[in-house]
């Protein structure tokens, strides 16, 4: 089955390509990209006069929440959410309750996946044995399964030690590994950034140093051990500094941040919102600010979403007793391009940090319009108004505290490998 | 409607008045008009006297009921409230919830839920958790007030209010006044409601004298100076107010030990002198002798930490009956 998409506005970061063109799809991938005067036949042909074309989002970071917990939420309905919110490509990262020691465990994944098939579901596979930071995980054997890289989660190493020897591994076997920069003595007993909100509310808080020192920590493993690294979710000030830093001596290093770390502070937790309890916490207007900062320069390469979907209950109790975590699919393109309407990024260098720089960081041919890419792409309506409606979220969780915020532009449609998972 | 209460709510500050300016809960001084904070010192005048008068009722809350949820342990709160209620003319139940329905598993909204349904009119919530109070008057029912008796290291207004309630006896007003508030601020709600209620009420100098290791960072930013050194902190103040230092805060390496922290703050009958001669020393209470202060200053002249603890009945009467007596904020 063919399609032919005339007359759409073609932007994609990773060729610099902006413009108009008819795009021809068959078997999955695309197969022309050419003037919108080229003449092609095709099954379908879809005309997308006003609509912008780009590639499918790739999100780094998404509890899925299947098999475990699925009382929170299903890959299906985690996979159209993200379909619905022109995200083609999810990495799930492992978390306590579910995480990836063997083969068996990655292949459940891709087997669920398969059935609903909304997105592509790629797996970070346990860096340690039941992420319990003691004995090296059978790297090997999980990248044959198809791991795109390794990562402990949020879970702490026993010792320095082990990090080390897990780095050295992973780089025998030329894989990324995500660290999640966390000290977890210095955060132990936190629920909030440490800074004047925190005095006010006299809630327990976390200090910027808990991230900056395990950052500092692991820039020092990977330029001892040339392990590939990839920071996960920074979120203070000194992270930046410290990761552009370490770019210019030309270690091997990529960096992400979490949609809402560049659009809400501490200040959002002034009314003890649970919508707002996340981790890394959210910062102070200082902490934005470098991370925006950091965005643009190139510092932090992309943006994903960090998505945790939450049952009602779990964010129904005095703050510290809610469970932290945003249901974040459904904002990561709307945040990302409003940062382009602020000014912070360029229209092609926003949709790059979602879509082929990520792509990169997994080892993904995804994120890209080129012929012979596959075809995950989203159509675009730039000139649609919404209005976040916690109530019609498609994700099972309706945990945002983005509910009532307006955004400009809207999915229309969203193809999976030249297969429509979703149309508005 | 199915997940309405999900958007985020209002500020606890916001929360307390009804649209006309009334008392409808008390959760925190952060926010509340200074006209609110006078009238409730005003109002309490009148209650203070009334003790001496052979205990004469003023039954300004007959027929209402209020129930005492504390989820964690006080005796002197639970009791001055308790006290209050019955002077306003209230029925009481107290429900010591540690023992109860929480240690069972039930969650703090079921417990909210069960209690309203036994037609209770205010619940005096102590929690350990910042933000308890409020999160019960988010959720519970719209004829409910909540008035909060101590949530985590947030807030503890009506102890704040009976403090200044005190200084106001003491001292008259406010504006010429420098208050040093010593010792734990980092775990101390009491430290930050009165904060809270000094700057509303245009105190002249707050000051806040710990070392390091016990100031929450970015506290300035309340209105506070902070000092490191005793010396410094309580030279000329007018009013000291000590904090309760509590034994485990050796174990999790904040203070070296309970004998250096009193070589260092524990206001002694010599530092006292670096105060203003007629200073008053307040102590929200339980007092540590020999900790943060000598027995010698406790039990002194110019110490009237007893009598916080009889204006604390006046103060608490008075925030009852703006709330739910006639005219009040949930009438």
């Amino acid at each position: 089955m063919s399609l032919l998409i005339r007359n759409a506005r073609v932007i994609d970061p990773a060729s610099g390509l902006d413009g108009q063109r008819t795009l021809l799809i068959d078997g999955g991938r695309i197969t022309a990209l050419a003037e919108t005067s080229a003449a092609f036949a095709a099954d379908e042909t879809i005309d997308a006069k006003g609509l912008w074309v780009f590639p499918g989002a790739v999100d780094l970071a998404a509890c899925l929440r299947e098999p475990g917990l699925d009382h929170k939420a299903t890959l299906a309905s985690e996979t159209f959410a993200a379909a619905a919110s022109g995200i083609t490509t999810l990495c799930y990262q492992p978390e306590p309750n579910a995480n990836f020691d063997n083969a068996a465990q990655v292949k459940l994944i891709h087997d669920l996946n398969r059935r609903a098939h909304y997105a592509h579901v790629e797996v970070l596979g346990n860096l340690t044995q039941g992420l319990k930071g003691e004995q090296l995980s059978n790297m090997a054997s999980l990248k044959r399964a198809g791991c795109v890289g390794m990562s402990n989660g949020r879970q702490p190493f026993h010792s320095l030690q082990t990090l080390r020897r897990a780095m050295e591994y992973a780089a025998t076997h030329d894989l990324t590994v995500f660290i999640y920069p966390l000290e977890h003595a210095l955060a132990a007993g936190g629920f909030m950034h440490e800074g004047e909100v925190s005095a006010r509310l006299g809630l327990p808080s976390m200090p910027s140093a808990a991230e900056t020192v395990a950052v500092a920590q692991t820039l020092a493993l990977a330029s001892h051990t040339g392990a590939k690294v990839h920071f996960c979710r920074l979120s203070a000030r000194l992270s930046v500094r410290l990761i552009r830093q370490a770019k210019e001596s030309d270690l091997d290093i990529t960096a992400d941040v979490a949609a809402h770390q560049l659009f809400l502070t501490d200040m959002d937790v002034s009314d003890f919102n649970p919508l707002c309890h996340v981790m890394p916490p959210l910062r102070s207007a200082r902490d934005l600010d470098a991370l925006r900062e950091g965005l643009a320069d190139g510092t932090i390469d992309a943006i994903c979403s960090d998505h945790q979907p939450h049952e009602v209950d779990a964010k129904l109790a005095p703050f510290q007793q809610t469970e932290p975590g945003i249901s974040a699919l459904e904002t990561l393109l709307p945040l990302t391009l409003r940062l382009v309407e602020e000014g912070v990024l360029s229209l092609p260098e926003a949709l790059r940090k979602i879509t082929a720089s990520p792509a990169n960081i997994i080892g993904s041919e995804a994120g890209q319009i080129s012929v012979g890419a596959p075809a995950d792409l989203v159509l675009f309506d730039p000139a649609a108004l919404w209005e976040l409606d916690l109530n019609t979220m498609h994700s099972d969780g309706r945990n945002s505290p983005f509910g009532g915020w307006n955004f400009n532009g809207a999915v229309k449609r969203t193809l999976l490998a030249g297969k429509t998972v979703f149309s508005a | 409607m199915l997940h309405a209460h999900l958007s985020p709510g209002p500020l606890p500050s916001r929360m307390q008045l009804t649209k006309d300016g009334k008392l409808k809960h008390f959760l925190t001084i952060e926010g509340l008009p200074p006209l609110l904070l006078e009238e409730i010192l005003d109002r309490a005048e009148q209650f203070v006297t009334l003790p001496n008068k052979q205990q004469k009722k003023a039954p300004l809350l007959r027929g209402k009921t209020v129930m005492n949820l504390f989820f964690e342990n006080s005796t002197r709160t639970r009791v001055t409230f308790e006290i209050a209620a019955q002077r306003l003319g209230a029925d009481v139940t107290n429900l010591d919830i540690r023992t109860s329905s929480a240690s069972k598993g039930e969650t703090l909204l079921d417990t909210v839920r069960n209690l309203e349904a036994m037609n209770a009119d205010m619940f005096v919530v102590r929690h350990e958790h910042a933000g308890a109070a409020h999160f019960i008057a988010r959720y519970c029912a719209p004829h409910i007030s909540v008035l909060n008796a101590g949530d985590g290291r947030h807030s503890h207004p009506t102890q704040a209010m009976l403090d200044m309630f005190t200084i106001r006896q003491k001292k008259g007003s406010f504006q010429p006044l420098k208050v040093a508030i010593v010792g734990d601020v980092l775990h101390s709600r009491v430290a930050r409601s009165q904060i809270h209620a000094l700057t509303t009420l245009a105190t002249g100098e707050v000051r806040v004298v710990a070392p390091k290791t016990l100031v929450p960072a970015g506290i300035e930013k309340m209105g506070v100076n902070v000092f490191h050194h005793m010396e410094q902190g309580i030279e000329d103040v007018d009013v000291v107010i000590m904090l309760r230092l509590q034994r485990e805060r050796m174990q999790t390496a904040l203070l070296p030990s309970e004998r250096e922290f009193f070589k260092l703050y524990g206001l002694t009958e010599e530092r006292l002198q670096l105060a203003k001669p007629d200073a008053i020393v307040m102590h929200p209470g339980p007092i540590n002798r020999g900790v943060e202060i000598d027995s010698r200053v406790a039990d002194g002249l110019q110490s009237v930490i007893l009598e916080q603890v009889t204006n604390g009945i006046a103060v608490r009467m008075a925030v009852m009956s703006m709330i739910m007596g006639p005219q009040g904020g949930a009438a």
